[in-house]
């Protein structure tokens, strides 16, 4: 064979895969969610290859580093104008780099490491033969009550894979607000979703409780992921691409190009109202919106109370984030469809949690219940579309996100013999034993209250001030209604504690590590500076509350 | 840049409420002490505030403006007008009564967690009611007054429920589940009054842009600020239902008796003689100056809801068994003569409610606090427990009895001259209210007189038959109180004077003159 025969054949070979661009990745602009991967990755081989007994303390370090890591990446990233000026869409339109993805990935990478502490808390339950153990199952394979759960018992085994696993879920959730595309923001739900099943199942007292809580969290939310993917098959259906640029194109008419298979299918509205609607829906489901909120109780019941924490704070941020990119990116061309869709959810969502609360009597539901009645708030400033509403939902998610987690935090001390005592009755009498506890705790229901001076009140302020703006005036006055009925169990636990005798038999206040006390603490700080001196970050969320498209 | 007095008046009994909450459990003394002194330092600058204060200079004075949620259009804007000076003195003079009176008031019963500190948190939370009530007296930023309006209400709560009066008929767990449920019905209206009005908050500022008071008002006088009847209508009733629940109008009135009753006297007259001030206060303040047409559009509901509440607290009062529940009721009966004052839309009707704001507070002091004294002695709130103390207790029953006279109104006390005031600008105006409320008069003289009558005079009842007289501390509680009563009465040119400048502007501000007399003065 002669030299230019070789040669013909490599260009002919060569030809068409040089047709096919080689992707552009900006690895710098992706660094935080990188990182994170990165560490989970670590955090595995940890697993596999670091002895038992300092496999803790190298997990620990790994993610913590991580996380301030990636977090220096994202205000690196903002200082350098990402957020601002420089936004744009990265990794060949998969990824968007802008103000609201830089703003959400930094209040989940705070929210994150502030979980990640009560995670690894390990003085609160008695020590087990002589090992510090944490709020985690001993031997999560081991059935219930088991010899073998003796067994791991017993030789002081620890659950450390829950420090990858958070570490997934948190870059899962880094991603889906960032998504640019709709088989990137699958894909990050999956990602962040089945760590958190998995760490639903993990509690170490309980266990039935939790498993079961983890497996209706996890039927409800492949439910949930399966309507998700049917709606981005129609809605790629209807738009012949899974871009939120083109499909936002597609939906206002303005695409140019027209091919003759999308010119047939472009007129078909039933496509996009039904694709749309089923994304919105898994999204509602992820952010515990009324009617989807029926895994809220029993699974912030059931789960692990660090995982409930961070679950209830990171995956409302996220599954916000990802709910106002859809709804102000890809579908501001049908804003007259789902707003009056919305406007209901928004307010059975603000009613029905704030209502059915009253009746709770464990605390763990009780804030669950809360949860939902603020995730109704929440999309009060969503339906505004308009800046403003972005930025007070960033506001709003940013404030939210740790009093929850500081509220959960203070639920994990709060024990007796069986454990976290989360029975409301046996919170009677606890601002006489421990004053401190009680106030810290009184500080963060003052906040889910919404009570002027603290974070909620901010937060709740910039919602229905942006919603009223937005001409959703009943919806402000139904916000109003349903704060008045969420103010009235909040106070009922605050009268519990501090106006109700102490029982002899009641819990104690376990005594937790610095770990625990630095997440209450940067709750109870968060709380306050967002209360009095709001300033600083309204200017930051609303510096950020412009989408890229 | 000048000193900001208005701000060191509510910073310091701020500051003054962690201090005493920080003093260690064992020394309780201390901390009452502290908290004394805080007191008196405030009064001390109120009084600088009211000497600097030039009731015919600028509307708003000593002001201070300091950018604080731009975002939000809200500015650290403070400023005093005549009837905010008067209020703040009141406050400022009203505390340190309070906290002398109260003095054993929070004594732990038993030794609990070493952490425990009831008396430090009383004495605490008393400065910090006071703080938040003299900043929403000096706000004029609706923002920040509705910030103020709104976290008052936290410190209130747990002065109500957590403190109580020691004896009860029915046993220590009765008495915690009752004072519950009277912080909680406390809270639960307040709030929803709090919430309702956020609601006209954030349509004030979706319709102005921003929350200074001074400039909506000029943008509404000179035209570029322009708000539709039905909006301006729907914002001054969500103002007006916060202040009504507040002051407490005729039917937004059930929680008051509730929480005087299971407070603690001292407390109690917190809440009537100086937190309720903020509602009645705002309703001049906000609702007439921010609302003028909507203010007059319901002048005439408003003018009724007062009438029956002067009548119907007036009623109960003569029916109660309980001497604080009387005096709730009797609270009840005086709002309603306060709003009346304010919405008969002339200027004596004004001065008289601005007054009466005073008055009402001196006046409700001293009778509470001798009543807070006599039930503590016998341990027993019920009036038929008593009978006969004038013989056992003299300058007790005296006290008392001026405090009494002075509820209602009798010539030659402070409230008299209010109330005549109030009447005479109603009369102007509205002839058949005004002699509908004057029923309220006679109704006051029979339930003070009676109850005087019964726990008194008469034969000493065995139980009263060792009771002490009042104390030195008890003394100084009181006496001062009664000069002022008295002082007052007879002169109340001081108080007026601070207060007719203001009054004027109001009455500028909502487009009202005074009605021309039906009778010629003779030339």
């Amino acid at each position: 064979m002669s030299a230019t025969v070789v040669h013909s054949l490599w260009t002919t070979a060569a030809d068409p895969i040089s047709k096919i661009p080689a992707p552009k990745i900006e690895y710098g602009q992706l660094s935080p969610t990188l990182i994170v991967v990165g560490a989970a990755l670590v955090g595995v081989l940890v697993e596999a290859f670091v002895p038992r007994k300092s496999r803790y303390y190298a997990q620990v370090f790994v993610s913590v580093v991580a996380l301030c890591a990636a977090f220096a990446a994202v205000v690196a990233l903002a200082a350098d104008g990402y957020g601002t000026t420089k936004a744009h869409i990265a990794a060949m339109g998969a990824i968007a780099v802008d103000g609201p993805s830089l703003f959400l990935q930094g209040t989940i990478l705070l929210a994150g490491l502030v979980g990640l502490f009560t995670f690894a808390e390990r003085r609160l339950d008695p020590a087990a033969h002589g090992n510090r153990v944490d709020s985690f199952a001993a031997q999560a394979a081991s059935v219930p009550g088991g010899d073998s759960e003796k067994a791991a018992v017993k030789a002081g085994f620890t659950t450390t894979e829950v420090f990858p696993l958070l570490l997934f879920a948190i870059a899962g959730m880094l991603v889906f607000p960032s998504a640019n595309d709709l088989l990137t923001l699958f894909v990050a739900l999956e990602v962040f979703s089945l760590p958190l099943y998995l760490l639903c199942a993990l509690a170490r007292r309980k266990r039935l409780m939790s498993q079961e809580a983890a497996v209706k969290y996890f039927l409800l939310g492949a439910f949930a992921s399966a309507f998700t993917l049917f709606g981005i098959a129609l809605l790629y259906g209807y738009a012949g691409s899974v871009s939120y640029a083109r499909i936002a194109q597609v939906v206002d008419g303005t695409v140019t190009n027209v091919d003759p298979a999308l010119a047939n299918t472009m007129g078909n509205d039933a496509l996009l109202l039904l694709g749309s609607a089923l994304i919105v829906m898994g999204l509602l489901f992820k952010v515990g919106a009324v009617p989807f909120h029926m895994w809220t109780p029993d699974v912030y019941q059931g789960a692990p109370t660090p995982v409930t924490g961070f679950m209830a704070a990171a995956t409302k941020v996220a599954a916000f984030g990802a709910l106002l990119r859809l709804l102000y990116v890809v579908l501001p061309g049908m804003r007259w469809d789902w707003r009056p869709v919305m406007w209901a959810v928004a307010i059975i969502t603000m009613l029905g949690g704030a209502i059915v609360a009253i009746t709770q009597t464990d605390i763990k539901r009780l804030l669950a219940y809360s949860s939902i009645a603020h995730a109704g708030f929440i999309l009060a400033g969503v339906i505004a579309t308009s800046k403003d509403g972005v930025s007070s939902v960033l506001f709003y998610l940013a404030g939210y996100s740790f009093v929850t987690i500081g509220a959960f935090a203070v639920v994990t001390l709060v024990r007796d013999a069986g454990g976290e005592a989360t029975h409301l009755s046996k919170w009677a009498g606890l601002g006489r034993r421990s004053p401190l506890v009680a106030a810290v705790f009184a500080v963060f229901l003052l906040a889910f209250a919404g009570i002027p001076l603290t974070s909620g009140f901010a937060g709740k302020f910039a919602v229905f001030k942006a919603a009223a703006d937005g001409g959703a005036a009943p919806l402000v006055v139904v916000g109003v209604i349903s704060s008045a009925i969420a103010a009235f169990f909040y106070i009922r636990v605050i009268v519990l504690m501090f106006f109700s005798e102490p029982k002899p038999e009641g819990p104690t206040v376990a005594v937790p590590s610095p770990l625990t006390m630095a997440a209450i603490g940067m709750g109870v700080a968060v709380t306050l500076v967002l209360g009095v001196a709001p300033q600083y970050f309204l200017n930051l969320a609303s510096q950020a509350g412009v989408f890229v498209r | 840049m000048s000193f900001p007095l208005l701000t060191a008046t509510a910073a310091l009994p701020a500051i003054g409420a962690v201090a005493t909450a920080a003093v260690p459990a064992a020394q309780r003394t201390a901390a009452k002490w502290l908290a004394l002194l805080v007191s008196l330092a405030t009064l001390a600058l109120a009084i600088t505030v009211l000497v600097r204060f030039d009731p015919d200079g600028a509307r708003y004075q000593l002001t201070e403006s300091h950018a604080w949620i731009k975002d939000f259009g809200v500015r650290y804007d403070l400023g005093v007008d005549g009837i905010a000076v008067a209020l703040l003195a009141l406050t400022a003079l009203l505390i340190p009564f309070i906290v002398l009176a109260g003095w054993h008031d929070a004594d732990p019963l038993e030794t609990g967690s070493k952490r425990w500190r009831p008396t430090q948190g009383f004495f605490a939370l008393i400065l910090a009611v006071e703080a938040m009530v003299i900043i929403s007296f000096e706000a004029t930023d609706v923002f920040v007054f509705y910030i103020f309006f709104e976290v008052m209400l936290i410190p209130m709560y747990f002065l109500i429920g957590g403190f109580g009066d020691r004896a009860h008929e029915h046993g220590e767990k009765a008495a915690s589940t009752q004072r519950s449920y009277a912080a909680v019905k406390f809270l639960l209206y307040n709030l929803v009054g709090g919430l309702i009005m956020l609601a006209a908050v954030i349509g004030l500022y979706v319709v102005a842009g921003n929350f200074s008071l001074p400039e909506i008002v000029q943008a509404r006088a000179n035209g570029s600020l322009h708000m539709a009847t039905s909006t301006e209508r729907w914002l001054f009733l969500g103002f007006f239902f916060a202040f009504a629940v507040k002051a407490p109008l005729w039917p937004l009135h059930t929680w008051l008796p509730n929480a005087m009753q299971e407070a603690t006297a001292p407390v109690a007259v917190l809440i009537t003689a100086v937190v309720d001030k903020v509602g009645t206060f705002a309703m001049l303040r906000f609702c007439l100056q921010l609302f003028p047409e909507a203010s007059k559009w319901a002048t005439p509901a408003i003018l009724v809801l007062s009438l029956i509440s002067i009548v119907y607290g007036a009623l109960l009062a003569v029916g109660q068994r309980d001497i604080k529940r009387l005096v709730a009721y009797a609270s009840i009966s005086h709002f309603g003569f306060i709003i009346m004052g304010i919405f008969a839309m002339t200027s004596q009707g004004q001065s008289g409610a601005t007054l009466y704001m005073v008055n009402h507070g001196i006046s409700t002091a001293a009778l509470m606090l001798v009543a807070g004294f006599l039930i503590s002695r016998r341990g027993s709130r019920l009036i038929a427990d008593y009978g006969g103390v004038q013989k056992v207790a003299p300058l007790l029953a005296g006290t008392f009895l001026i405090g009494g006279l002075a509820t209602l109104s009798l010539p030659g006390l402070a409230p008299f001259v209010s109330e005549f005031l109030v009447l005479v600008g109603t009369f102007a105006r509205y002839p058949a209210i005004g002699v509908i409320a004057t029923f309220g008069i006679v109704l006051a003289a029979l339930y003070t007189l009676v109850l005087y009558q019964r726990t008194m005079t008469g034969p000493v009842k065995p139980e009263v038959s060792a009771m002490p007289d009042l104390r030195a501390r008890e003394l100084v509680v009181v006496a001062p109180l009664i000069v002022l009563l008295i002082f007052l009465g007879v002169y109340p040119k001081p108080v007026t004077d601070i207060v007719n400048p203001a009054v004027k502007q109001t009455m500028t501000d909502v487009h009202k003159t005074d009605p021309k007399p039906s009778v010629e003065a003779a030339k």
